[in-house]
């Protein structure tokens, strides 16, 4: 069992929702980001996903496009991104971490070595925006190497697709909620409730809801009828104005406590459940 | 390197091209894409569909242009013949026009009321916001900051004609960040918007359709010359930045295995200054934009910033049928540098009297410089893909000539 589904498996059993942080590798300082990764655990995160940065993000929204432009002006490149990783995995063996991020920067890097890298550095998944199922083939040698790849399924997504990826979702499917860029919009959690207990019950794996969660309102909200919250472009936009990895940390604290508060609050069972 | 039986066999059922092509987007543009797929592929085989956008290629649009041999240039040169294709007559003055007509009627026949572009050189957004003014659609046309300042007269031009034009301040603010941003305005949009992409990039079905729209270019021309000069040219050369004129007049020709397909890419100050914006001859295969094909990127997969003297040709992809075409050796891709353009520029000028864009004029050097190397009885045929008037502060502002 991945360490993906064994961190589902335990929210399950205790009747927890899952809280999954998004931060952008190596914003607000690539030098604070693996004391960051620690701070997410230490303020409720269940899974970490990890944005790689990419120079043109286009389905993200400006906050999480600009953390990438200052990343990649700092130089951040994959090879960092894994090291940060590697470094969290020596006191963290048990957090599951996912990439998330766009196709080229692992073309660049090449399928094969970046399968065998990642494995060796302790990430558990990928989800690359621009790879839809249709075009799954390419990620074949990161599957071999046992990295899952998380699929996304939208309010477009059509009945035949949707069934294929409830077939094919592995580690999580990630809802997007609504047609749109990250940290856009506001949220509509009635018409995506009846959508996610549907697809619920048809995936094979368990599923988040993402795009447009901003606070403990919208996350219990969500929580409601979803597995696990993502929370992306509102927590880094609270760490973009940090000035040290100590006070990215107590941003990241701040922000997520009260969301984890709201998340376990509605739950059965309340505890620690990691 | 496989043999091609038929080169007009592509796409595939998957919108590849060989390793190329395919549909590299978020998950929200898949159905949306799909439904576009339907739609073209029902509308490509309409004859009702074919009779109307071939009424407003000739009506609307001017065509067929002519071949015009450029028998100045060509006794200047002292080489072989040379033999333009005057796509700079069309109405709004480039190849552009063939595809949002297209487009347009394609968006019409979906019900969709709103039309967004991404733009460059101006061209295709003036295209775009000329169709949808003569539809009555809405339209918002996003460009790069930067090409907006270089592009003045066609951005008046578009908000003449009653488009939005969305000033893009991200990344390197040019044509590449437009289509990020165009991207993500159609995710946002998708009920109601229609995106018309200006290049033969972009995810399936886009490199196809711009492809069969422009297509035109390439059949007219092979006719007129199969009946002015009796035979087929011995080169033909268009200018690559996404790719659009090239395709569209390269793809008559592709299965005539005698006749050289050249494709002039912008070699900006010289490929080795890394200040270009020659993805097939200085790039490798990469995701960008929806499809697989050549991009410039760094070591870290970051997609590099291009240069160019044309707008138009500043961007950091290719169409993946040109990738295709590369990699199968069926055509062939040459920098030209921005002191080569603007110099074929002048020639032309000079010789001809006409004021070619500068994207066209990268295919007019390469021309020239083919021309040099044939018999006087050689035929060379260049694509002027569009009138120059876009460029001429640009042209005098290089020239530290105060208009």
């Amino acid at each position: 069992m991945s360490r993906i589904d064994r961190r589902f498996a335990a929210l399950k059993s205790a009747g927890r929702t899952g809280l999954v942080p998004f931060v952008t590798a190596g914003d607000p300082s690539p030098d604070g980001m693996v004391d960051l990764l620690h701070g997410l655990v230490a303020a409720g995160a269940d899974l970490i996903e990890l944005g790689v940065p990419f120079s043109d993000p286009m389905a993200d929204g400006p906050v999480i496009q600009h953390a990438s432009e200052r990343a990649i002006a700092k130089g951040v490149g994959l090879a960092n991104v894994l090291a940060w990783v590697a470094a969290f995995r020596e006191t963290d063996a048990e957090t599951p971490i996912v990439l998330m991020g766009y196709l080229n920067p692992v073309e660049m890097y090449g399928y094969a070595a970046f399968a065998e890298d990642a494995v060796e550095a302790g990430v558990d998944g990928v989800l690359m925006v621009d790879c839809p199922l249709e075009e799954a083939h390419v990620l074949e040698p990161l599957r071999q190497a046992g990295l899952q790849q998380i699929l996304l399924a939208s309010p477009t997504t059509a009945e035949a697709r949707l069934a294929g990826l409830c077939e094919a979702a592995a580690g999580f499917l990630y809802y997007v909620s609504f047609a749109g860029i990250t940290g856009a919009a506001q949220l509509s959690t009635g018409d995506i409730a009846g959508r996610v207990a549907d697809i619920r019950a048809r995936s094979k794996a368990p599923v988040a809801v993402g795009f447009g969660v901003r606070d403990a309102a919208s996350a219990s909200a969500i929580g409601e009828f979803a597995d696990a919250v993502v929370i992306g472009s509102a927590l880094v936009d609270r760490l973009s104005g940090a000035v040290s990895a100590e006070d990215a940390v107590g941003r990241a604290r701040d922000f997520l406590a009260p969301i984890r508060a709201a998340l376990d609050a509605r739950c059965i069972g309340v505890g620690s459940g990691t | 390197m496989t043999e091609i039986a038929d080169f007009h066999a592509w796409p595939d059922a998957h919108g590849r091209f060989g390793e190329y092509g395919g549909i590299y987007v978020a998950e929200t543009l898949m159905e949306p894409l799909a439904e576009l797929t339907a739609a073209y592929e029902k509308l490509r085989r309409d004859p009702a569909f074919i009779a109307e956008l071939d009424r407003d290629l000739k009506y609307y649009v001017g065509r067929p242009s002519p071949v015009y041999h450029a028998e100045r240039l060509s006794k200047h040169i002292g080489g072989a013949r040379i033999v333009l294709k005057r796509e700079d007559l069309n109405h709004t003055g480039a190849h552009k026009i063939n595809n949002t007509v297209g487009q347009a009627l394609v968006a019409r026949h979906m019900g969709k009321t709103r039309i967004i572009a991404e733009t460059g050189a101006g061209q295709h957004g003036v295209a775009s916001a000329t169709v949808a003014a003569r539809l009555g659609l809405k339209c918002v046309v996003y460009m790069g900051a930067v090409d907006i300042e270089r592009q003045k007269i066609n951005v008046y031009r578009m908000r003449l004609l009653g488009a939005d034009v969305v000033p893009v301040t991200s990344g390197s603010k040019t044509l590449k960040d437009a289509l990020n941003d165009a991207m993500r305005d159609w995710v946002t949009n998708v009920a109601d918007t229609f995106y018309i992409i200006g290049t033969v990039a972009g995810p399936h079905p886009y490199p196809q359709m711009v492809r069969d729209f422009n297509a035109i270019v390439g059949r007219e021309a092979r006719e007129q010359v199969l009946e002015q000069f009796g035979r087929l040219p011995d080169v033909i050369t268009a200018a690559v930045g996404g790719g659009s004129n090239a395709i569209g007049m390269f793809h008559a020709f592709l299965n005539d295995r005698g006749v050289r397909l050249v494709g002039a890419e912008a070699a900006g100050e010289g490929i080795a200054t890394g200040r270009h914006a020659a993805s097939l001859a200085a790039g490798k295969p990469g995701v960008l934009h929806g499809n697989r094909t050549y991009v410039l990127s760094d070591a870290n997969g970051q997609i590099v910033e291009t240069h160019s003297v044309s707008a138009g040709l500043d961007y950091p992809g290719v169409g993946p049928e040109h990738a295709f075409l590369k990699d199968a050796g069926r055509a062939e891709y040459v920098g030209i540098t921005d002191d080569e353009a603007l110099e074929a520029f002048h020639l032309l000028a000079r010789t001809e009297g006409i004021l070619a864009a500068l994207e066209s004029s990268h295919a007019i050097a390469q021309a020239i410089k083919l021309a040099r190397e044939l018999p006087k009885d050689g035929l060379v045929l260049a694509n002027l893909s569009g009138r120059g008037d876009k460029d001429v502060h640009t042209i005098a502002a290089r020239e530290g000539i105060e208009l």
